[in-house]
C-alpha cells in the first residue's frame, strides 16, 4: 500500500521534506509503528523521531493517536502538539 | 444561522467581521468578538515576528468541525473564525473568533470554547523569529487543561 506521509514545523524541519510517498512494508499496522519504521530509515528520521511520544499525527487530515490503524490511510501526518490561536 | 471559516495571509478587519454577524437582523442580543494579536514577547524575550505554519486543508476542516460542535452545545444565531497564516509582526491579528446569541452565556461560553480548541486542536505551528535565531514555540499544559474542560458535556445554556 502506498500512501502521502506530510510533516510539519519542526519534524519537516529535522527531515528536510515537507512529504513524500511512502510504500508500506508488511506488519506496519498502527500509526505507532509506522514512527518506529520511519525512525530506522536513517540519521534524519531517527532525529525527528526520537521522542514519538510527543509527536501527533493525522490520517486523512483526522487526528489520531498512537494506536490507530492505517489500513486505508490516503494521507498521514506527522506534526508537533499545536501552538496557533 | 451564519458561519464563516477563513484561513487568509491578509489582515482582517475584527469590527467589520463582527458587524456582519449582527447585520439586518434584531435576533441577535449578544455578540462577543475575541482577537489574539501577535505580542513582542516570547517568555520574556524580543522577538521581530511570527511564523505560522498551518495544514491546507485539514486546518480548515477541523476548525469547521469545532464551529459545528459549538454550534450543538450552544444556540448561537452565528459563528466567525478566521485565522491568519504567514509571517506576522508584532501588533498585528492572527486570529478572530466571534459569536452570535441571543443572550451573552452562549455567546461567550462558545468563544472560549472555540479559542481553547484552536488553541490545541488546530493544525498550526508558531515559529518565532528572534535575536539569536528562530525557534518553534512550545505547546503549553495551561492550553491542553483549558481544553481539556469542554471534554464534559457542556450544559445548554
Amino acid at each position: 500500500m502506498t500512501v502521502k506521509v506530510l510533516y510539519f514545523a519542526w519534524v519537516r524541519e529535522r527531515l528536510g521534506k515537507a512529504q513524500e510517498e511512502i510504500e508500506l512494508p508488511p506488519g506496519i499496522d498502527t500509526i505507532g509503528q509506522l514512527m518506529s519504521w520511519l525512525a530506522d530509515r536513517g540519521e534524519q528520521y531517527a532525529y525527528a523521531f526520537e521522542r514519538p511520544q510527543v509527536i501527533r499525527a493525522a490520517i486523512d487530515r483526522n487526528h489520531v493517536r498512537a494506536d490507530a490503524r492505517i489500513e486505508g490511510a490516503r494521507e498521514i501526518a506527522f506534526f508537533p502538539p499545536m501552538t496557533g490561536g | 444561522m451564519r458561519t464563516t471559516v477563513r484561513l487568509q495571509r491578509e489582515p482582517f478587519e475584527p469590527a467589520a467581521e463582527a458587524a456582519k454577524l449582527s447585520a439586518g437582523r434584531t435576533d441577535v442580543g449578544a455578540l462577543v468578538t475575541f482577537t489574539g494579536i501577535c505580542r513582542a514577547d516570547e517568555n520574556g524575550a524580543a522577538i521581530t515576528a511570527l511564523h505560522l505554519e498551518h495544514y491546507p486543508g485539514m486546518a480548515e476542516a477541523e476548525i469547521t468541525r469545532h464551529v459545528e460542535e459549538a454550534c450543538t452545545r450552544w444556540p448561537l444565531l452565528g459563528a466567525t473564525v478566521i485565522h491568519r497564516y504567514g509571517r506576522l509582526l508584532p501588533g498585528e491579528n492572527i486570529v478572530l473568533v466571534v459569536t452570535a446569541s441571543s443572550h451573552r452565556q452562549a455567546a461567550f461560553a462558545a468563544a472560549e470554547f472555540l479559542m481553547d480548541y484552536l488553541k490545541t486542536r488546530a493544525p498550526f505551528w508558531k515559529l518565532v523569529e528572534k535575536a539569536g535565531g528562530p525557534s518553534w514555540v512550545e505547546a503549553k499544559a495551561v492550553d491542553d487543561a483549558a481544553a481539556e474542560r469542554w471534554s464534559k458535556p457542556a450544559p445548554l445554556r
